[in-house]
């Protein structure tokens, strides 16, 4: 009885509740740095393996398939792989969509902390700014800084290897 | 030894110095141009006889921040040119790797945002190499002294590339107001927010 006289409403909730569900499935989150570090910053014994990207830069873009790669190589050991995306929040959903059509698993998240001359250099003071770049964390220190892409597989492991 | 000292200090000193000098710093002189403009004329600094200065912007089409800023871009061109401190907006992108920054591509832009300076293309990427130019946007205020280029302000052209409306600091409108009034720029310096430019293979 109560579902046909409120059949109306209960539907839009359905509906809006799915919604909801659904597009919270493939939008990215947006963390401030607060958030961030909070993420990267932890005192246990895994290395986090931070990646700056966005759909918009090529050489972010052609290095993901590299740290899928090495989240496969270290799936044993206690390394955590994070995609830091530098996409506009108005993106969040097509960075979200990218992620999933090339079945890329790590975690994401876009960093939109104000402003960039600000938070730049609390990340590191020497980085321009420029995406690729890789940061890793470890204990909550910053254990690693590289402004660039890589140029092999081969480079991005060798370097994961030292830090573990 | 003492000479050996000499000459390693020397050495040591001259290493250092180059590494720091790429590019262009605040109060260098910055050299002048000659580019091609979107029209087909090429565009020199010294061709703006009446001209206080400059905003040299290099930017290009396809970068999302470049998007971004470049309604922000006329504006300030809108405010300053007539004050005596023009627009010049070079594109050093190689347009190989990114045929939307193409020269064909540069014309139909500024046609389309009704570009009210040039927009001139820095096809050997000399020119940003020279001023030291990594990104897109990535500004340069130049002042005439002297019949020199010195260079006043470089870096980022406000504090938030995504949302114009929720800009609290605006680096070029303040270093420009500052040189407009004849004082010291207080913020000389900061990090361009853009993308990376894209130098040829």
């Amino acid at each position: 009885m109560f579902f046909y006289e409120h059949k109306r409403y209960l539907l839009t909730v359905l509906f809006f509740t799915l919604y909801i569900f659904t597009n919270a499935q493939t939008n990215l989150p947006v963390f401030d740095f607060a958030q961030y570090e909070k993420r990267v910053l932890q005192q246990n014994d895994t290395l986090y393996v931070v990646n700056f990207w966005a759909t918009w830069c090529k050489p972010c873009v052609e290095e993901l398939p590299f740290f899928e790669k090495a989240k496969q190589t270290f799936s044993k050991q206690m390394v955590k792989f994070i995609l830091v995306s530098q996409d506009a929040k108005a993106r969040s959903s097509y960075a979200a969509d990218f992620l999933k059509k090339n079945n890329y698993t790590s975690e994401s998240f876009i960093l939109s902390a104000g402003n960039p001359n600000v938070w730049i250099d609390k990340i590191d003071t020497s980085w321009s700014g420029l995406i690729p770049m890789t940061v890793f964390y470890k204990a909550g220190k910053k254990v690693y800084f590289h402004e660039s892409d890589y140029a092999t597989y081969e480079e991005l492991e060798k370097i994961i290897h030292s830090k573990l | 030894m003492k000479k050996l000292f000499y000459l390693l200090f020397t050495l040591f000193a001259f290493s250092f110095n180059t590494k720091a000098h790429e590019g262009l710093h605040t109060g260098q002189v910055a050299s002048d141009f000659k580019l091609k403009n979107i029209d087909g004329k090429m565009v020199s600094m010294a061709d703006y006889k009446n001209a206080k200065g400059f905003i040299v912007t290099f930017t290009c089409n396809h970068c999302p921040y470049a998007k971004a800023y470049e309604d922000r871009i006329i504006a300030l061109n809108n405010k300053y040119a007539a004050k005596g401190y023009p627009v010049i907006a070079i594109n050093p992108n190689d347009a190989v790797q990114y045929p939307e920054d193409d020269f064909s591509s540069m014309k139909l832009r500024a046609k389309e945002k009704n570009f009210t300076f040039p927009y001139l293309h820095d096809e050997s990427q000399d020119v940003a190499r020279a001023y030291g130019a990594i990104k897109t946007p990535h500004i340069f205020i130049v002042q005439k002294e002297n019949q020199q280029f010195i260079v006043k302000y470089i870096g980022a052209i406000d504090d938030n590339w995504e949302d114009a409306t929720a800009v609290k600091e605006k680096y070029v409108e303040n270093a420009l107001d500052a040189l407009l009034k004849g004082q010291p720029v207080a913020v000389a310096n900061t990090k361009a927010i853009g993308c990376g430019v894209k130098w040829k293979k």
